[in-house]
């Protein structure tokens, strides 16, 4: 029998499996292919003060293996969110549920983690500073490590669950973003949000997507999303959520061997629904397979 | 709730019928997929998002889709010709409870398909079935004959006057009675529809989606019901719906 759990601040997850904010809504579509529960975790659909109906449409765009999406936060808000949405979610998952927040201002996120507070079914609050899609927030307080101090500050200062920061990729420095959250009191860090990317349709000469740009992530990105996870997870001490294109196994202990504690999937749930069960599912033959017995041996253990 | 499924079909015919227009003959399960208007999504190798077709008809488990070549994805799909994995009963389809005596289908191009197996499940339900068809020009046209072989009255337009009555849907339209009026199309189309002001009609909408299946709120529109996700809350709204 080999071991696929692991610990993310406290709390044990029968394994790193965590489906990721924007690509899993609140999980009931899914629930009704899978047992859900098979999952760690998931980080359900990025939640603001107040209700957003998101970007105009075109918002989907394809890459060559991604997917670039211009949102832009749609949600019902925090207050419909807990009062109707997190009695459904409890009725299908029964672990910890990551919630997922986003703000445009510091007492946003201030006000959104207080009333998460009360929600027992919350095991951590993952704070969104890296949404490329709305303008005057999201991004713009994950690209200056001096707001993303201060919104890790100020969210620590009032949560009683674990904080996780979830970081943009779009910076120069990562490991100076890292080291901003660690320094202001972070549990943890997840990364990497999407990448800023365009497409232009040949036919019409304009963009494909209404909002010009939005954020490329899928298979794609796997590369770049592993590459900053090992810097990040080598620059601080708390633990690290690694996702950026994951869609395997293989990709998951990869992933894990560059210093991530977990990992979450995104965008392979669009196209692949049933990728979760089945990355679990394989986890154990690959584990073998690479003479793993126990994956929280090997969190960080790329030589 | 209408749970989707997915299901490695074999592809039994895909094959060229009109200008770019290609029928895609799938054999699996298909028995969940009862409602006319819903539609799949097929995975096609090597490209990353798939591609939502509306049925065209089904019959035991042989499912037809008909689509159009609108870039390098579709392209891909035409050399497609052993097995295709699809999402299939994705969406809400036409409300066939609000059919009246005489029922109207309205089919713009490659939004002809969806009315055809709307057609028959009207049909199945004894109800009169009047059938308007339009295209740009001659090579573009599809399934005119499979609409009469249903016993169903059907105008033919075109742009150019090629073939039918020479110019839009509407010019068709605007000779008939009807209690209810189906339609798939193009925007321009449905726009010069809405302009008809009819007050009993149903319109397909066509959005870029994500996944199809209503996580990624990458097809959502704002309804006179607030946001709605084409995929799972369309892709078939009521007139009163629509934000024109």
């Amino acid at each position: 029998m080999v071991n696929t759990k692991v610990k993310l601040c406290g709390i044990t997850l029968t394994n790193p499996i965590i489906a990721a904010s924007g690509t899993f809504g609140y999980g009931v579509e899914f629930a009704n292919l899978y047992d859900i529960n098979c999952l760690g975790s998931f980080s359900f659909k990025g939640t603001t003060k107040e209700k957003r109906d998101g970007n105009p449409a075109s918002r989907i765009a394809e890459g060559k293996n991604g997917i670039l999406n211009s949102v832009g936060l749609q949600n019902p808000g925090i207050d419909r969110v807990i009062k109707q949405v997190i009695p459904v979610m409890k009725k299908i998952f029964h672990k910890p549920i990551m919630a997922n927040v986003s703000g445009f201002s510091v007492e946003e996120y201030v006000e959104c983690v207080k009333k998460l507070n009360r929600c027992p079914e919350i095991g951590w609050i993952e704070i969104n500073v890296s949404c490329p899609n709305v303008h005057g927030g999201g991004m713009a307080f994950g690209t200056d490590p001096n707001m993303i101090a201060k919104v890790t500050r100020a969210v620590k200062k009032v949560s009683k669950k674990p904080i996780i920061i979830k970081l943009s990729p779009n910076v120069t420095d990562i490991v100076k973003m890292a080291k901003a959250c660690e320094k202001a009191g972070a549990d943890a860090i997840s990364l990497i949000n999407t990448i800023v990317g365009m497409r232009i349709d040949l036919k019409k000469r304009a963009p494909v997507l209404k909002n010009k740009f939005g954020g490329y992530s899928g298979d794609a990105i796997f590369p770049i999303a592993l590459r900053m996870v090992y810097q990040v997870a080598h620059a601080v001490k708390i633990p690290v959520i690694g996702m950026g294109g994951i869609s395997t196994a293989e990709d998951v202990i990869e992933m894990m061997l560059a210093g991530a504690t977990a990992v979450e999937i995104g965008s392979a749930n669009l196209v692949d629904p049933y990728v979760c069960p089945k990355i679990i599912k394989d986890l154990p033959k690959v584990m073998k397979q690479y003479k793993i017995n126990s994956l929280d041996k090997i969190i960080g253990g790329c030589q | 709730m209408h749970s989707m499924k997915e299901v490695v079909f074999k592809i039994k015919e895909n094959k060229l019928i009109a200008k770019d227009v290609y029928r895609l003959v799938l054999l699996g399960d298909s028995k969940d997929i009862t409602r006319p208007g819903t539609f799949v999504s097929l995975k096609i190798d090597n490209y990353y998002l798939r591609r939502p077709i509306s049925v065209c008809d089904v019959n035991n488990n042989q499912l037809t889709l008909i689509y159009k070549v609108m870039g390098k994805g579709t392209n891909a799909l035409t050399k497609m010709k052993q097995k295709i994995n699809v999402l299939t009963n994705l969406g809400n389809g036409y409300d066939l409870k609000e059919a009246g005596k005489v029922n109207l289908l309205v089919g713009g191009g490659v939004g002809v398909p969806p009315l055809y197996y709307l057609a028959k499940a009207l049909l199945k339900k004894k109800k009169k079935v009047i059938v308007v068809l339009g295209f740009n020009k001659k090579e573009e046209i599809f399934y005119v004959n499979e609409f009469k072989r249903l016993g169903v009255k059907v105008y033919v337009t075109t742009v150019d006057g090629s073939v039918g009555l020479k110019g839009f849907v509407t010019d068709a339209i605007k000779q008939i009675k009807f209690d209810q009026l189906f339609t798939c199309g193009p925007m321009p189309m449905l726009k010069a529809i809405h302009a008809l002001k009819i007050k009993h009609a149903q319109y397909s909408l066509e959005e870029r989606m994500g996944c199809g299946f209503g996580v990624c709120l990458g097809c959502t529109i704002q309804t006179k019901l607030g946001p709605s996700r084409v995929c799972t809350d369309g892709p078939v709204y009521k007139e009163e719906e629509i934000i024109w």
